[in-house]
């Protein structure tokens, strides 16, 4: 049995320790938000927070997650209206909306890391997910939105 | 299928078939049609209690919904958005007060340009214009008429205003929902009556996409999101050699791991069936196969370069002729040579190729990221044998589309198993299967000689294509005279006038398989046309911007388009110091485009700045949507300028994995900014519209920066 914290429940986990968390997710929680779209650790579509770290879920085995905690994008807000999922809305993030939920669990955990990130900051952290319809622009100014709430006028 | 992106002689003819319908008659049977078509399964059984269903895209019901079902797929272009915004419009509702299905497969929903039920090509807008509106048009009347029958009135003392029919000077009003049974009942009108353009309230402002929520909660079901009960996974091992096939395997090692069921030939090769989609993809990696041949010489870029170079000279079609080029260009002032070359190119959506399939003996439903419906149910036909009245296709959201879906391998997949182990089945495909198994962007070589007089006027422009066909595939039927026009688009439609002129096309088939690519024929002719366009102002001495407006001088849109590109870059003053700008036009989808590339090189490494897009598109439906799919295209065309190539090496595809086909990434975006110019014409495609001129755009800025011609793509500085 594997302890796992996920999305704020305990949770026991009768799987294989080597199980990759994207399965652990996709194929035994049905937590589909969670995307595949490499499997190699290259694309970032599968990125969680594991204790508030985004990782790519396709490169952790469940083991490194047991004792620990993961938030997927299931888990980022109770109904949608986190910030960033509010500022993703106004910004039009999505287009395709395949990489989004990578998109926004490491947007989270930058915002956690840097309340107010610089380009450079959201450049170094948003590099790590691919987006083949190109919605870094619009990725930027929502977390800037985000970050700054005060300053927001369109 | 009608032919892709050739815009000038067969887009025209649909065009013409769409103009019919605009006279009311052929729209009113399209729309006749679909009432009377039988309802798929998956709409409302209780339809005929009192819903008001006028055809196939709209659904009224009693309890207070408004349905309205969209006929292509959601891929990132926001097309749900869009055509919701048709319907809406002459329905007389807001976007808040709509929900929104995907459609069956069904006569109704044939994309006319495509001549199938199909998304692609950038032909969305253009083949709903008319029909959506019309549809919502027809329901509108209907409802009014409904409320003008139960208060006894005529129905032009009543008006439609967000979901309920008003009585003018009084203040009775009834909903749509109220109207519903009523309005079920009256004859369809005899014509629809659309809005006139200053009382539209949707059209032409930005709305929010209304698939954005779903997006940000992960809560959007892509194809790889379904889950059948009983549903088994499997990953299928294809022949990695192009002509090659697997003449045997071991499956011992795969059969170990836990979950994995069986392992068996399949069409496309050895499939792998297992409980999870992870046992799936482990046991598919512990496959050994032999393959026969192990190698293809024939399938190398190296090689297949020699025969496109090959391909360059000697005879050749010729797709247009005006004047005598040869005597123009010995008569010229001064004339250049030069050879441009494109390389095969992948499609890279994020969401890799999949597919589910539930097949009984019954019926056959197939839930699948598609671009293509009609050919989605025709396969399943053929593999079932099963009736299409029993095939259902159900459209998932796309993880992109980028023309890629609209192959059938990946529902053969599906289809196939699930009719074998009579359970359902998804197919999922790793990345490495997607790049390797794509059907590319063709390779290809141009030759261009161009030809100006002593006032530096271009006077003779000869374009050769050499390359293999996209579609003697797809849609041979398409190819006349040796001419394959999705191979031609952009050449043969120059848009510049230049009195001499001669365009050829060379066919020369290569191993590798290939397919259509968005932007199309665009993309590979805008490179090579628009670099040249700019190697001759060089040898003509005059600004490239100029040049080209010398000659456009009969053409406003063009002009009003490039003045407005120059106007918003400040192309009059010089760009700040270490940088390089460079511009390219495209017209193409019944739009047009000018993009102006700011760039920096540092220690080789190239820099774009910023994009500047200026865009005619006709009416924009929603111009917040169009901004948005010329950034995509921006990205996407980045991409394919500065990073992707597909190369062969002996018959297997090069690129595995994404760190070998690369996607632009957040840091190498650069700042776009999209001018839409307000312009009441027909509505073109913008879907594929800035992928074209981002290489030529960036080449040229490069040039003007270094004096280094480019004409290789992707991009390299020697
Ligand atoms: S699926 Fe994990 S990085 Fe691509
Ligand atoms: S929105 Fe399509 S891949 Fe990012």
């Amino acid at each position: 049995m594997i302890s796992v914290t996920l999305n704020g429940e305990p949770l026991e986990l009768d799987l294989d320790p080597d199980t990759p968390l994207l399965w652990v997710l996709r194929d035994h929680l049905g937590l589909t938000g969670t995307k595949y779209g490499c499997g190699e650790g290259q694309c970032g579509a599968c990125i969680v927070q594991l204790d508030g770290e985004p990782v790519n879920a396709c490169q952790t085995p469940l083991s490194a997650a047991a004792n620990h905690s993961v938030k997927t994008i299931e888990g980022l807000s109770p109904d949608g209206r986190h910030p960033l999922q509010l500022a993703w809305i106004v910004e039009e993030v999505a287009q395709c909306g395949y990489c989004q939920s990578g998109q926004l669990m490491t947007a989270d955990a930058l915002l956690a890391k840097y309340p107010r990130p610089t380009d450079a900051q959201i450049d170094a952290a948003m590099s790590e997910v691919l987006c083949r319809c190109g919605s870094y622009n619009r990725i930027r100014r929502a977390i800037h939105r985000t970050a700054n709430p005060e300053s927001q006028n369109g | 299928m009608a032919s892709p992106l050739a815009e000038l002689r067969l887009s025209r003819r649909a065009l013409l078939r769409i103009g019919a319908a605009t006279g009311g008659g052929l729209a009113l049977g399209i729309l006749f049609q679909a009432r009377a078509e039988p309802e798929s399964d998956t709409q409302d059984s209780s339809q005929h209690n009192g819903i008001l269903s006028p055809n196939a895209w709209i659904r009224i019901h009693t309890d207070g919904r408004i349905l309205l079902v969209i006929a292509r797929s959601e891929m990132g272009q926001g097309i749900a958005t869009g055509l919701a915004m048709l319907m809406a419009e002459e329905l007389e509702v807001g976007l808040d007060q709509i929900q929104v299905e995907q459609a069956p497969v069904g006569s109704a929903y044939t994309n006319h340009l495509l001549g199938e039920q199909a998304t692609g090509e950038s032909t969305s807008i253009r083949d709903a214009w008319q029909i959506m509106r019309e549809a919502g048009a027809v329901a509108r009347q209907l409802l009014i008429a409904a409320a003008a029958t139960i208060w006894s009135v005529p129905d032009s003392r009543c008006s439609a205003r967000r979901g309920r029919v008003h009585l003018a000077e009084d203040p009775r009003n009834l909903s749509y929902a109220e109207l519903a049974e009523t309005a079920s009942r009256l004859p369809l009108p005899p014509a629809p009556k659309l809005k006139p353009s200053d009382a539209w309230t949707l059209i032409g402002t930005p709305q929010p996409r209304i698939d954005s929520p779903d997006k940000v909660l992960g809560a959007a079901s892509f194809g790889l999101d379904i889950k059948l009960p009983e549903m088994l996974y499997a990953s299928i091992a294809r022949c990695e050699v192009i002509g090659g096939r697997i003449t045997g395997w071991r499956s011992e090692a795969a059969l170990e791991i836990p979950g994995v069921l069986d392992v068996f030939a399949v069409r496309y090769g050895i499939a792998v069936i297992a409980k999870t989609s992870w046992a799936a993809l482990r046991g598919r990696d512990k496959l050994e196969l032999s393959l026969r041949p192990s190698a293809n010489p024939a399938a190398d870029s190296n090689r297949i370069r020699d025969r496109l170079q090959g391909a360059l000279k000697g005879r050749a079609a010729v797709a247009r002729k005006d004047g005598d080029v040869s005597t123009a260009l010995n008569g010229s002032h001064a004339q250049i040579e030069a050879v441009y070359e494109v390389p095969f190119q992948a499609h890279a959506c994020m969401e890799p190729m999949n597919c589910t399939a539930d097949v009984t003996t019954e019926r056959c439903d197939i839930y699948v990221p598609t671009q293509a419906q009609g050919r989605t149910q025709a396969t399943a036909e053929r593999i079932t044998g099963l009736p299409k009245d029993r095939i259902a296709v159900h459209t998932t959201f796309l993880g992109g589309g980028f023309e890629r879906r609209r192959e059938q391998d990946f529902v053969v997949d599906a289809v196939e198993l699930s009719q074998l182990l009579k359970r359902p089945v998804q197919v999922v495909w790793t990345r490495a299967d997607d790049l390797q198994h794509d059907f590319f962007r063709p390779m290809s070589l141009h030759r261009l000689r161009g030809g100006i007089d002593a006032e530096g006027r271009l006077t003779a422009w000869f374009h050769r294509v050499a390359g293999p066909s996209v579609l003697a595939r797809i849609a041979p039927d398409e190819i006349r005279d040796g001419i394959d026009p999705c191979m031609m688009a952009g050449a043969a439609d120059l848009p510049y006038r230049v009195p001499h002129q001669r365009i050829e096309y060379r066919r020369a088939d290569t191993q590798v398989p290939i397919g259509l690519w968005p932007g199309g024929g665009y993309d590979h002719n805008s490179f090579a046309a628009e670099c040249f366009i700019d190697e001759l102002a060089h040898l003509a001495d005059r600004d490239p911007l100029q040049l080209r407006r010398n000659h456009l001088a009969d053409r406003p849109r063009h002009l009003a388009l490039l003045n407005e590109a120059a106007r918003e870059a400040d192309w009059d003053k010089p760009p700040a110091s270490g940088r390089g700008r460079g511009l390219a036009l495209a017209e193409a989808f019944g739009s047009l485009i000018v993009a102006i590339a700011e760039v920096s090189v540092e220690n080789a490494d190239i820099h774009v700045h910023r994009i500047l897009c200026a865009v005619d598109c006709g009416q924009a439906i929603n111009p917040q949507s169009v901004r948005a799919q010329i950034e995509s295209g921006v990205a996407f065309g980045l991409t394919a300028a500065l990073k992707g190539k597909i190369t062969l090496t002996k018959g297997r595809v090069d690129q595995r994995c994404l760190s070998d086909y690369t996607p632009l990434k957040a840091h190498e975006m650069p700042e776009v900014s999209v001018h839409l110019v307000a312009s009441d014409a027909e509505p073109g495609g913008v879907g594929g519209l800035a992928i074209p001129v981002m290489a030529p755009a960036v080449a040229n800025a490069l040039f003007a920066l270094t004096k280094q011609r480019i004409r290789t793509l992707p991009i390299r500085l020697s």
